[in-house]
């Protein structure tokens, strides 16, 4: 591929746009299962795995590490459901 | 010892130290992989074609969800990318190799292979054997997820399905867009494909609902990217 694709093959602009592109798939696959319960409606209150996102979040944004965020997010999710809400 | 063995062994040794936290991975990839009903086989074949975590678990979850082909492809690669920018890196260093050493260092070169054996490369420039380093990382990485892949697919039917284990793919991509949150034009382009995708999931027939999302939110990085450009 890098020997494939010359530098001025896209432009600027196309470039700049297609750079988004995770930020435009990710989240439509993120959301869905977090905000919505079993039954397809949309759950806020007391959802944990809302929390757990956000606290995974915040370390991912500090940390920088695929790792790190995953592993905060499920062991504070497993905190929130088998702690915290019993 | 001869300078290859020497410089085998030192990539083994540099990146022993990360792959902890890739065991684990692996086992929840191979319990998620029975969780969602496909067969042993086929979740251990994609550890050995794709050999890639986070792709893997986004494979996955597009493939039970349905998703089309061309939703599925664009996904693993966008995940993917940035291995495009491990290998301009390491043309450097590599470019003189025979094809055949190229095809087999680009596939066992992951995120962590590459952490490591860029900066052995980086201080010995000089060394002929320069790329065994990268060898030795990169079928540590290999072994070890295999391996973990293998423990994930026996424990699957063990783990009891409320540890909730399939919220890891949402995290695993939360995880990969960890780059972006610091953009702010990237948090609305977030924000829109989220809430689509939200409101979407019932409204929009044939699971279309992801790349509904999608283009939605590519059409208002379009705008952003449009605007800025015009105030430059």
């Amino acid at each position: 591929m890098i020997f494939l694709l010359k530098e001025d093959i896209l432009n600027d602009k196309t470039k700049k746009i297609l750079s988004y592109v995770p930020s435009a798939i990710f989240p439509a696959i993120i959301f869905p299962p977090i905000f919505l319960d079993s039954a397809g409606a949309i759950d806020i209150e007391n959802n944990p795995k809302i929390l757990a996102s956000i606290l995974a979040i915040i370390i991912g944004y500090f940390s920088r590490s695929i790792i790190a965020t995953i592993f905060v997010g499920l062991i504070s999710y497993w905190f929130l459901i088998f702690v915290y809400y019993q | 010892m001869n300078d290859r063995l020497k410089t085998l062994s030192r990539g083994i040794i540099d990146v022993s130290p990360l792959m902890i936290p890739v065991v684990p991975f692996g086992i929840i990839y191979g319990v998620i992989g029975m969780e969602l009903g496909l067969s042993a086989y086929m979740t251990f074949g994609m550890s050995i074609i794709i050999f890639g975590g986070a792709s893997q678990i986004v494979l996955l979850q597009l493939f039970s969800g349905g998703a089309s082909s061309l939703v599925t492809i664009t996904s693993v690669g966008a995940v993917n990318s940035r291995h495009l920018l491990y290998g301009a890196v390491f043309s450097e260093y590599l470019s003189h190799l025979k094809l055949a050493w190229k095809i087999i260092l680009s596939y066992v070169l992951i995120d962590q292979a590459f952490a490591v054996s860029n900066t052995y490369f980086k201080k010995n420039k000089n060394n002929t054997f320069k790329h065994y380093h990268l060898l030795g990382a990169g079928f540590t990485c290999w072994t070890i997820w295999q391996i973990s892949t293998i423990l994930g697919i026996v424990l699957g039917s063990v783990v009891p399905e409320e540890l909730g284990l399939s919220f890891t793919i949402s995290l695993t991509f939360v995880a990969l867009l960890i780059n972006d949150f610091r953009k702010f034009k990237n948090i609305i382009v977030m924000l829109v494909s989220g809430i689509v995708a939200t409101i979407g999931y019932n409204t929009i027939p044939f699971q279309a609902y992801i790349i509904v999302a999608a283009i939605a939110a590519l059409l208002v990085a379009t705008l952003l990217t449009l605007i800025t450009l015009k105030k430059n």
